[in-house]
């Protein structure tokens, strides 16, 4: 391409952007540019920006200082219905739906086709409408559908198609595959390719470095507020993008694999059951042991979790914690057991947010803080939580900290902290490193290897392959619901994608 | 330049504007300027008597809307507080009249009577998972016609336990001190509501109390039997509603069954003002009590200076929505 065409198509120029909420420097001489028809990655670790920066850009937030152009004229956008008018459109992390309504209203809503003289609205109109957007994007849905019974990615299309209906030139995308299983995430790219090819711009931004390579052409790093470096994607090696991001090398040390057959079952399940969800599950894990439980999104991973821990209820099967068969009927039946469980939402279900890091790290153990009559020992909870503060390296400017206000690889400690504390000897994770950094995942990978060498029980649950072929001693390999086979740790990917994609009718086949 | 510092004094500023604190400031110096403005409008206002007639309205209210705090910090909503109230009183005056039963064993068993009728609350509840408003609509309504069928909707007069009315409007504060003569009621406000200030900061239930109001399911996954504690906390509330309807009836020296009904909304009231979240997991004692005394000095203050009831009405509504505002602007500038 050359340079004169580059230039003619820039899209969008923000330079110099400078943005504090009270407290925080978030964005200091920001910049970044968008051509039209190109995906242009934005990375960094959490807090470098790229939220911030984008949602300047939609009118979410506003700057302070600094300039944005929009098709080489200077525009000042105040607020997401401007963004809007100029073509830029977010879709944000947490779909912003409404779930009781249907695709085809969801993507007109405000601006409904109208008859009998504005006083009604054209649901045949609506409707048709919305069946020829969902054409254009190759996607087979019903207009009528209500967006509560359909799955995150097709709730998803939805919202790019509210996009395209407000023909948006720029399309902004907070970490879109978050959610989405291996086949969702090609069929997203696949129309990510198709808006590419009609011209729209599209803002990409992901923690995951595969899908980065796939799809982008180029990526723009950011770290600290602070522009780093904009590279081409193809060209650039994975491990140059992640020192950018990380100011340094990050060293990938291979996990060596102890020999724990003489150790004694921590945990054994048999025959679990719970509707379509689990259809019988069998495994233990051995005490120092880390088993990696995988599959593909929806193959039951986190079903299993829950109902081990006792969050939801189980059909049928047994659960025995040191060779002693349990009951559990609750969370409070799991943790008398000696099991935590580490939930895949931190925010909702880890941790109160809302509570400092010493009450949250003293949650599970608050009987023990409770003297007579209920009075609680401060003293007792401030020691505990400041040794884990100390021990767990989390930081935070004290252990009266409210949690929200930490970065999630500190929250995730803070979790982990909780369940230390309870001396929990068997941990279940459940995407420990889900939108936590690059920095901050290594160090929690360590931790977990120090956790089963002092001799817990641990399961990691990921959806991050690499994370679990790289982590676990044993990985149990789950697909629709079934346990397909257990691979020895440092298996590879195709070990893995054979499991994982089993289905039932191909086992029999097999045999 | 100091950016160092800036950045510090921003953060306590933070800090203070989402802690209650501020919201606390804010209501209480609303309640200074009514009290300034009303004592200007007119010399009665700040006469002792007058203050102690203040104190003695919120007498109720006050011990009615520490119930309510309870639960609407826990995340849960109780309309049932005025009707529970008078029920009590009602079983005070089965125990005492009809019965005849001592008064120190009348009284506390009229408590007890609460905190069970609130443990059917939690039940409800927390184990049949009907949401709070709706069981505690029922219940209000349950109350309301038990009260009056009890009596057969006539009240009950204490006049065979003598010093009964004593409990509410007799002065041992007076006795000790004669220049200050506070009803012994007020002084039962005080000491409930610093004894449930003191279970919500200093106790496992208080912590549990923010902990569920905060994020019920992050509680229940760190393996607490949320269940237990949820019906804790609504017994924990019928126990001051029995409170309640023995102050309401000592001072009235009878049982009324037809009253009780819409006290449940001057509590919420109360408790809204002082500045504790309808959706749970933030709130304080001390802001409920100004919240208490706001709406007692309003309708005290326009009573001296002549204003129909009507409008006073109108003018506590307005605190009601200007109180909630100022909360609202505040998250606004944090945000």
């Amino acid at each position: 391409m050359s340079e004169l065409t580059t230039i003619m198509s820039e899209l969008v120029t923000m330079t110099s952007i400078d943005k504090s909420f009270p407290g925080v420097h978030a964005l200091k001489t920001a910049r970044f540019d968008l051509r039209a028809g190109e995906v242009h990655a934005l990375m960094g670790e959490n807090g470098a920006g790229k939220s911030t920066l984008m949602k300047i850009l939609a009118g979410v937030y506003r700057l302070d200082r600094g300039e944005v152009r929009v098709s080489g004229k200077p525009v000042n956008i105040q607020t997401p219905r401007q963004a809007q008018e100029l073509g830029i459109t977010i879709i944000h992390q947490e779909l912003s739906l409404m779930r009781h309504l249907t695709a085809a209203q969801n993507i007109f809503i405000g601006r409904e086709p109208r008859k009998m003289r504005g006083l009604l609205v054209d649901e045949k109109m609506l409707n048709a409408r919305t069946s020829e957007i969902f054409a254009s994007m190759h996607l087979k849905l019903d207009p009528r559908a209500p967006v509560d019974s359909l799955t995150i990615a097709k709730q998803q299309m939805v919202e790019i198609a509210k996009a395209l209906s407000l023909k948006s030139r720029v399309l902004i995308m907070d970490e879109p595959t978050a959610a989405l299983n291996e086949l969702e995430i090609n069929e997203l790219f696949a129309i990510i390719a198709r808006l590419k090819a009609s011209g729209v711009g599209v803002v990409y931004i992901s923690h995951k470095m595969d899908e980065i390579k796939r799809i982008a052409d180029r990526v723009t790093v950011m770290r600290d507020g602070e522009y780093v470096n904009t590279v081409p994607a193809d060209t650039t090696p994975i491990d140059a993008i992640i020192s950018m991001m990380v100011g340094r090398i990050l060293g990938n040390e291979q996990v060596s694999i102890p020999d724990l057959s003489a150790a004694p079952m921590a945990l054994e399940v048999k025959g679990l059951r719970r509707g379509k969800a689990i259809r019988g599950v069998s495994f233990g894990v051995r005490k120092g042991e880390i088993l990696g439980l995988a599959g593909l999104m929806g193959a039951g991973r986190t079903e299993v979790a829950r109902a081990i821990f006792g969050a939801d209820p189980l059909d049928a099967g047994e659960i025995l914690v040191d060779g002693k068969p349990v009951r559990i009927g609750a969370p409070k039946d799991a943790v008398q057991a000696g099991i935590g469980y580490l939930s895949e939402d931190r925010k909702h279900f880890g941790l109160i947010t809302a509570m400092d890091v010493r009450n949250n790290v003293a949650m599970a153990s608050l009987e023990r803080f409770a003297g007579r009559a209920g009075v609680l020992n401060e003293d007792g909870m401030r020691d505990a939580a400041r040794r884990f503060i100390h021990q767990l390296a989390i930081k935070t400017p004290s252990d009266q900290q409210e949690t929200r206000l930490l970065s999630g690889g500190n929250q995730q400690k803070v979790v982990i902290a909780k369940w230390l504390l309870r001396e929990c000897p068997i941990l279940i994770f459940d995407e420990p490193t889900r939108g936590i950094d690059v920095g901050a995942k290594a160090e929690i990978y360590k931790l977990l290897n120090a956790l089963a060498s002092q001799g817990r029980a641990i399961i990691v649950i990921s959806s991050e392959l690499p994370e679990v072929l790289r982590l676990s001693h044993r990985i149990a390999v789950m697909c629709e619901g079934r346990l397909t086979g257990v691979l020895p740790g440092g298996a590879s990917q195709e070990d893995f994608m054979r499991l994982a994609t089993q289905r039932p009718s191909a086992v029999s086949e097999a045999a | 330049m100091n950016l160092v510092a800036e950045v510090d004094r921003q953060r306590i500023l933070d800090r203070v504007k989402s802690s209650g604190a501020y919201h606390r400031l804010l209501a209480f110096s609303g309640l200074l300027v009514l009290m300034i403005g009303f004592s200007l409008a007119s010399p009665n206002f700040l006469q002792t008597a007058n203050v102690i007639n203040i104190l003695q309205a919120t007498s109720v209210n006050g011990v009615l809307a520490v119930a309510a705090t309870i639960v609407i910090i826990s995340g849960g909503i109780d309309l049932s507080v005025g009707t529970l109230m008078t029920f009590c009183s009602v079983m005070a005056g089965v125990f005492l009249t009809y019965w005849g039963l001592p008064i120190f064993v009348g009284v506390p068993l009229a408590i007890v009577v609460g905190t069970c009728c609130g443990t059917v609350t939690g039940l409800l509840i927390a184990k049949l998972k009907i949401p709070p408003f709706i069981a505690t609509l029922g219940m209000m309504l349950i109350y309301r016609g038990m009260s009056l069928a009890i009596c057969a909707a006539k009240p009950i007069y204490f006049n065979s336990t003598p010093g009964f009315t004593d409990i509410s409007t007799g002065t041992i504060v007076g006795a000790v001190i004669p220049e200050i003569p506070v009803p012994n009621g007020v002084l039962i406000l005080f000491l409930v509501s610093m004894l449930v200030a003191f279970v919500l900061g200093r106790t496992i239930l208080g912590r549990f109390i923010f902990a569920m109001g905060s994020n019920e399911e992050a509680l229940r996954l760190s393996g607490v039997n949320s269940d237990q504690w949820k019906i804790a906390v609504y017994s924990l509330a019928g126990a001051v509603c029995g409170v309640a309807g023995i102050l309401i009836a000592s001072r009235i020296n009878s049982a009324q069954p037809s009253i009780g009904q819409g006290y449940e909304l001057d509590a919420i009231a109360a408790v809204v003002i002082g500045g504790t979240s309808l959706s749970g997991g933030r709130g304080t004692m001390l802001g409920t009590m100004i919240g208490a005394l706001i709406i007692s000095v309003v309708a005290n203050g326009l009573r001296i200076l002549s204003v129909p009831q009507e409008w006073q009405i109108v003018v506590t509504g307005t605190i009601i929505i200007v109180a909630v505002y100022t909360d609202i602007l505040r998250h606004r500038a944090t945000v």
